[in-house]
């Protein structure tokens, strides 16, 4: 029994001691969100003059890759984060709900540009004021259009929201349907 | 161009004892006439005077009037080139004959009438709204509508057919509905399709619109003449000085004012870069949609350089705002001319290389060619401007028809094609972006000297050091900024070429600092009318390739 017990001593020094060569300790929600944040696939809903310049982000010089959202998807299933690049018109949004609804949690949604922030300078009878009154957002980024920088900033914020699992109250209280 | 005499003379022998007025507003031949009168009429000027182009059906709205609306076809002679308008007056409960019978063009221009004002179109064979959505009460063109008081749509709308509003989807269960977008990357944005299938072959098509109406006539109408320029650069977004200038140019027009020759110098430059970059999203995320997504990263390399020009410019990469009613905003920096000659140079090598990926490509060929082709008559009868309509084989492009700028004294050829279709599109558009590269390169190495916009105290707001500096640079910005600039009472349509085709300016002025009405022609507006058809009887595949060689921006197709 003792002997036993001796032997088991000296694997656990063993294992204690490999591991400090080549494992290290971490809780299981950090390594998914790391996971996460470094294998955004985004959805590039590109309407309006925001689109062109996503485009831009995505094209050879400024090159979303780097952060690792590389995979564009065009369908909602696949993707987990929404980019809404562009104004949002009121005949537009329940296609913009329907899209954020197919998608799979964990969802993320990135307003780029005034338009889809607030409305923009469209303050008109047939624009969506804003696309936070019909789905959540995450970051916004504002500009008309944004430099391609600031979209990459903001795809970094959405990233660091990621990475340090930072409540979202907006979206736990978002209903579907109810315009805010 | 036909004087007004001959029109009225014209006019007079097929219409005796008529009480047509005659006016020329601002240089535009303009015909009243009764609305009983208006198909005969423009039958009459289609077939016997040559106006063979509708180029668009407009309406303005005079609440304080007995009767209300005002209804007006715009229309080119591709013969003569030249333009005259039609005009008539509606009253609220009143209908007017529809124009389709005479131009298919007119059948959305004239949805859109309904859709913005009321008015009811008689024997249209599909008067439903096209811009808002179905949900919307009321006309919101019409000046009792408040432009902030906006409407939730809940819903869309199912799979519909227009030429059979009660149409129910696949009575006998064997055709295939399908609904292609408005969320598809093949879309471009905010276009939806709806198809219906026997196997590959397209039985049924029909288009929605309006995803991306953003209601610039309106927020023109709510706005000083100069803080419409910004509404402007959003209509075509990927040619947004294009837009500028051909909204400046109308206001010049209205005022009587000529630009100096530095400011026309750098429009010209401004307009064939945005050409270029243009046909450079056209053809690039064309390529894309067949399959060829090397052609749209190596492209964008080149609209990155572009971008970094007008960012040198004003500050800004793609709404860039540069042109002010007079002019410019400001001179070029310093050494910007030589860098947009060394922009040429590259250019020249990206076409090649873009000729050298695509022109010969197999794939591409088989997927292009004899793929949405269309015939000059149809073209013309559907209102197609630009590559499209030349690609058809119509040598019609208002840089060389009417020109501006000083244009007609630079060494340019216009390219046509033979059968219309997306191959001969592509062929059209690169050859384009070749003769833009020689059209910037003359004027480049040519420019005037002088000063970038004209000084007129009305007009143009004082330099920044004027205003600090002295008194009275400080009272013109201040009346100028208070006041507004005032066009005179009257109305004018002006056009120009842009990246797409005819862009065109109706501008309605009643002597205050907003505009009265402003109504975009929006090149792909009348070229989209036409895809239903074009797509119809052909491959589903082909859709996308047609789809995507009429570069519709729906920035200004739904305005």
């Amino acid at each position: 029994m003792s002997n036993n017990q001796m032997t088991t001593d000296a694997s656990d020094k063993a294992l204690a001691d490999s591991a400090q060569n080549f494992a290290f300790t971490s809780r299981v929600d950090q390594i998914i969100a790391w996971g996460r944040k470094n294998a955004l696939w985004p959805l590039p809903y590109g309407t309006a003059c925001c689109g062109i310049e996503l485009m831009s982000v995505m094209g050879p010089k400024y090159d979303l890759a780097r952060f690792g959202a590389e995979v564009v998807r065009f369908s909602p299933r696949q993707a987990d984060l929404l980019i809404i690049a562009g104004t949002i018109t009121e005949k537009m949004a329940p296609v913009i709900l329907r899209i954020y609804q197919q998608m799979l949690e964990p969802k993320y949604v990135l307003s780029m540009g005034a338009c889809a922030s607030s409305g923009g300078f469209y303050r008109s009878y047939h624009v969506l004021q804003g696309v936070d009154k019909v789905v959540p957002v995450d970051v916004y980024v504002p500009g008309c259009p944004p430099t391609p920088e600031a979209v990459l900033d903001g795809v970094m914020t959405i990233q660091r929201m990621i990475e340090t699992n930072t409540p979202r109250p907006w979206r736990d209280n978002w209903q579907a349907g109810v315009w805010r | 161009m036909m004087n007004i005499e001959t029109l009225k003379t014209d006019i007079s022998a097929r219409f005796p004892a008529n009480e047509f007025k005659y006016e020329n507003l601002f240089g535009d031949n303009v015909l009243n006439v009764p609305k009983e009168n208006i198909v005969g009429v423009l039958k009459h000027l289609k077939e016997n005077s040559k106006f063979d182009f509708l180029m668009m059906v407009a309406a303005a709205d005079y609440p304080d009037r007995q009767k209300r609306f005002d209804v007006t076809y715009e229309l080119f002679s591709s013969k003569n080139y030249s333009r005259v308008r039609v005009k008539t007056q509606v009253g609220e409960n009143e209908s007017i004959d529809t124009a389709c019978s005479v131009w298919r063009s007119a059948n959305w221009f004239e949805r859109e009438c309904y859709d913005m004002y009321g008015i009811q179109f008689k024997g249209h064979p599909n008067l439903t709204r096209i811009l808002v959505h179905h949900q919307f009460v009321g006309h919101p063109l019409r000046k009792d509508y408040d432009a902030n008081h906006q409407q939730h749509c809940t819903e869309t709308l199912p799979i519909h057919f227009e030429d059979e509003p009660n149409y129910t989807p696949d009575p006998n269960k064997d055709l295939v509905p399908l609904n292609i977008g408005p969320s598809h990357p093949a879309t471009h944005g905010t276009l939806r399709v709806m198809v219906e299938l026997d196997g590959e072959r397209v039985k049924r098509a029909n288009v929605e619109l309006g995803f991306l109406h953003r209601c610039f006539e309106k927020m023109a109408e709510t706005h000083p003449y100069n803080q419409v320029i910004p509404y402007t650069d959003r209509l075509n977004y990927c040619s947004a000085p294009m837009n500028n200038v051909g909204y400046c140019k109308t206001v010049e027009r209205m005022l009587g004012v000529e630009i100096p020759a530095r400011a026309q110098a750098m429009r010209i430059i401004l307009c064939e870069l945005s050409r270029i970059i243009d046909h450079i999203v056209c053809l690039g995320a064309n390529a894309v949609d067949l399959g060829a997504l090397t052609g749209f990263f190596h492209l964008f390399q080149y609209r990155e350089k572009v971008y970094n020009l007008f960012e040198k410019l004003c500050g800004a990469r793609l709404t860039v705002a540069l042109t002010r009613v007079g002019g410019m905003a400001q001179d070029a920096p310093e050494g910007w001319f030589n860098e947009v000659l060394q922009f040429c140079n590259e250019m020249t090598v990206g076409i090649d290389e873009l000729e050298r990926m695509l022109t010969g490509n197999k794939i591409w060929m088989l997927r292009t060619q004899n793929v949405g082709a269309i015939k000059p008559d149809d073209a013309i009868m559907w209102g197609y401007t630009g590559p499209l309509l030349r690609a058809t084989g119509v040598s019609l492009d208002l840089r060389k028809a009417q020109p501006y700028y000083g244009y007609e004294q630079l060494d340019f050829d216009i390219p046509v094609g033979t059968t219309g279709d997306c191959y001969d599109r592509y062929l059209v558009r690169v050859e384009e972006m070749r003769q833009s590269v020689k059209i910037i390169r003359q004027v480049a190495k040519n420019m005037p000297s002088g000063d970038y916009t004209i000084r007129d105290k009305n007009i143009v707001l004082p330099e920044k050091k004027n205003v600090y500096g002295n008194i009275e640079g400080l009272m013109n910005h201040f009346m100028l900024i208070m006041k507004g600039l005032r066009p005179p009472k009257g109305e004018v349509y002006d056009a120009t070429e842009a990246a797409n085709g005819e862009l065109g300016f109706y501008l309605v002025s009643d002597g205050s600092g907003n505009p009265y009405r402003l109504k975009v022609r929006p090149p792909c507006f009348a070229i989209y009318q036409s895809f239903s058809d074009q797509i119809t009887g052909g491959l589903l595949s082909d859709v996308i390739s047609v789809l995507g060689s009429m570069n519709l921006i729906a920035g200004e197709l739904d305005r």
